[in-house]
């Protein structure tokens, strides 16, 4: 199967702006999708092929960021806990824009995309600010974009405010070539386990942790099973004489 | 040597010397096992599974022993892995069901609404839901939970030898599955709450046959608590077991009963309610004991409270629809009971067969295809019998998951073991981790 070339940065500016179900511009894309089928090289002669898609994930959210309780201006709690952060690490003497690389709000909920070097001092202000008090952390799951090249690999990390009652998203991307990110055990334990699945699932490397091996995979396992690139495996099926192919080759619909 | 060989190495043997005639006794190895005593650094370790019937399951306990104490525990697990969460990305959004339904076995229902919860949020529908279908899974929902605490308090009864318990259990068990059975097909894996609804109505007669389990269901509840809430050996076993405050909870992410069980009344129902969950009346069950024995008398609280919501559901329960209105999104085909077995309504075969060629496009592009979730990513949390059971999913534009991942909360939980056991008797592990309740399907996906 041959995938074209994914767009440089000069190509995707020419993209046609990605638009959502309903017809608005949105997001930012990362991916063009070719054909319908999944598959290529199948002899396909229904023109389906030619179709293209782009893949665009939301982007930067601008203020206000509206959230829960909102005002009529528009504000609501995503506001008041971006501020609050901000205001947390300004007096840590850290820029909010140098730490957190975006803001997005989608479906009700905030994200912060944040740098790497960054994650432990906004972890930690996020776990102790009074303001912000987020003390649960649910877990960290990956999520692997192989087209997205530089930032493959992402942590995504729940916090829950049980004082507040709110939720947020922090994101973290690392290149695959340097899959590395600080740990986070020392401000949230509960993570210990997390850390060690993502690890064994995407190859994550969490820099400070206390045991980082495999935790559901054989010790001796090779490589990294949520990848995108690692197969799925198994075996065509033969069903009243005909082969059914294994899930992974059989058609999807990009 | 002609000396050596004669005499066995355990006989005494004798040497001259100037001291005169000395023994030297080697009969065992003595010396050794008083040296080893002296220094003290001998380390037992036992491995307590993975096959081991009060590890639920196949999880393994390393616990190094001195005596009869535990000096340290760690966890081993994976035994179970399954690769859910990779097969889902292979598979179309409603297929996933089919999957997510295996993760936890006690909470099937649980893994069913979480995941569609996700893909609704993902999808923007989550308002679009039919009543009807809202009330049909916070009623399956409860049923599910007091049949996991069931199970819960039966096997954790039969470890430390209630087997009484343990029957009483499962014999009640048994009449929820039974209701399920009769509404979803099977007892287990039911797969039966959809992504926009649910995949049929009730059968009929459903409602009385609930209404009949909500009137046996205290009298049973009664039962647990006449054998067990003045048992002084119930109560020496658990009272002051698996002890772990609310810092200690906090710390390592624990929620549910376990985290109830401080005191602290924190239920997603309440603060951030799905489903409907902020229209029905119910307590929280907390206890402040931080043990065991509170863990036990919350759970027997919270299968009181769920029948009260389960009565709610009936009363509540108005005919409707129990898919969303959008035939982009909801399943095509209509379920009939034929002279065959259950298969396709003949009225919608003859639609698609025999009337409207759209239809059968439209059917066989749902079926074939799945419908396309716009992309983004989104967590969504439901109370589970266990504590927080949530689902990151990530949709790229596509009719397949990208991404899902369970934070499941018997994994999380786990972590506490070391922290409730470390010190304790051995004996006391069983119960503590009974009194986790971990479910190694959940755990290890």
């Amino acid at each position: 199967m041959s995938t074209p070339p994914n767009p440089t940065p000069e190509e995707k500016a020419q993209l046609p702006a990605p638009r959502d179900i309903h017809g608005e511009p949105t997001g930012e894309p990362v991916e063009v999708r070719h054909g319908m089928f999944g598959a290529s090289g199948s002899g396909d002669t229904s023109g389906y092929g030619k179709l293209v898609r782009t893949v665009a994930f939301p982007g930067a959210a601008a203020r206000p960021y509206g959230g829960p309780r909102g005002t009529a201006a528009g504000e609501g709690e995503f506001d008041l806990v971006a501020d609050e952060l901000s205001g947390a690490l300004a007096e840590a003497g850290i820029e909010f824009d140098e730490a957190v690389e975006k803001v997005v709000v989608d479906r009700g909920e905030l994200t912060f995309h944040v740098r790497r070097e960054s994650l432990p001092r906004i972890a930690l202000t996020l776990r102790n600010d009074p303001a912000l008090r987020f003390e649960l952390c649910t877990g960290v799951s990956g999520t692997h974009y192989p087209q997205e090249t530089g930032r493959e690999l992402h942590a995504v990390y729940h916090l829950r405010s049980i004082t507040h009652n709110r939720a947020v998203r922090l994101e973290v991307s690392v290149p695959d070539a340097d899959p590395h990110l600080p740990s986070l055990v020392s401000v949230y334990p509960a993570l210990d386990w997390h850390e060690r699945e993502t690890y064994d699932f995407f190859g994550l490397v969490f820099d400070g942790h206390p045991a980082l091996t495999r935790i559901l995979m054989p010790d001796d396992w090779p490589g990294h099973p949520q990848r995108k690139d690692y197969p799925l495996g198994g075996v065509p099926v033969e069903y009243k004489g005909a082969q059914i192919p294994p899930p992974d080759q059989r058609r999807s619909y990009n | 040597m002609s000396d050596q060989t004669t005499t066995p190495p355990s006989a005494a043997h004798a040497r001259e010397t100037t001291e005169g005639r000395v023994y030297t006794v080697t009969g065992s190895d003595w010396d050794e096992v008083v040296q080893a005593a002296a220094d003290a650094d001998e380390r037992i370790v036992v491995n307590m599974g993975p096959q081991h019937p009060s590890t639920h399951g196949v999880l393994r306990l390393i616990l190094e022993i001195d005596g009869e104490s535990v000096t340290e525990a760690r966890c081993g697990i994976g035994y179970l892995h399954t690769g859910i969460e990779k097969n889902l990305e292979f598979r179309n959004w409603t297929q996933g069901v089919t999957f997510v339904t295996r993760m936890d076995y006690l909470m099937p229902l649980h893994n069913e609404t979480a995941y569609c919860l996700a893909v609704e949020k993902l999808l923007g529908i989550t308002d679009d839901i039919p009543e009807r279908a809202q009330v049909i899974r916070v009623l399956l929902m409860e049923l599910n939970r007091i049949s996991s605490h069931m199970v819960c308090l039966a096997t954790g009864g039969m470890e430390i030898g209630a087997l009484t318990v343990m029957t009483f259990g499962f014999r009640d068990r048994e009449l929820i599955l039974d209701v399920f059975e009769m509404i979803t097909g099977l007892r287990m894996n039911h797969a039966y709450i959809r992504p926009g609804g649910l995949a049929q109505d009730l059968p009929p007669g459903a409602v009385d046959k609930v209404r009949e389990l909500v009137n046996i269901l205290p009298g049973r509840i009664r039962e647990y608590e006449l054998l067990l809430n003045d048992n002084a050996i119930f109560k020496g076993r658990t009272q002051g077991i698996g002890y772990l405050d609310l810092a200690g909870c906090m710390a390592l992410g624990l929620t549910g009963p376990v985290l109830r069980s401080t005191g602290l009344p924190h239920d997603l129902r309440k603060t951030q309610p799905y489903c409907g969950y902020e229209n029905y009346e119910f307590d929280v069950a907390t206890a402040d004991s931080c043990d065991s024995w509170g863990r036990y008398l919350i759970r027997i609280e919270e299968m009181k409270q769920s029948l009260r919501i389960v009565e709610q559901c009936l009363d509540r329960l108005a005919p409707g629809p129990v898919m969303v209105g959008d035939k982009k999104i909801a399943w095509p085909a209509q379920l009939a009971l034929g002279a065959d077995g259950l298969g396709n309504s003949p009225v919608h075969i003859a639609n698609i067969m025999g009337t409207s060629m759209e239809s059968l496009i439209h059917h066989f592009k749902l079926v074939t295809e799945g419908f396309r979730v716009p992309p983004g990513q989104v967590y969504s949390a439901i109370e589970s019998p266990r504590g927080e059971l949530g689902v990151h999913a990530v949709s790229d534009g596509g009719t397949r998951p990208y991404r899902v991942h369970f934070r499941d909360p018997s994994f999380n939980n786990l972590q506490a073991m070391a922290a409730m056991c470390e010190g304790g008797q051995v004996a006391d592990v069983i119960v503590a981790v009974a009194g986790l309740d971990p479910v190694m399907g959940g755990v290890d996906r």
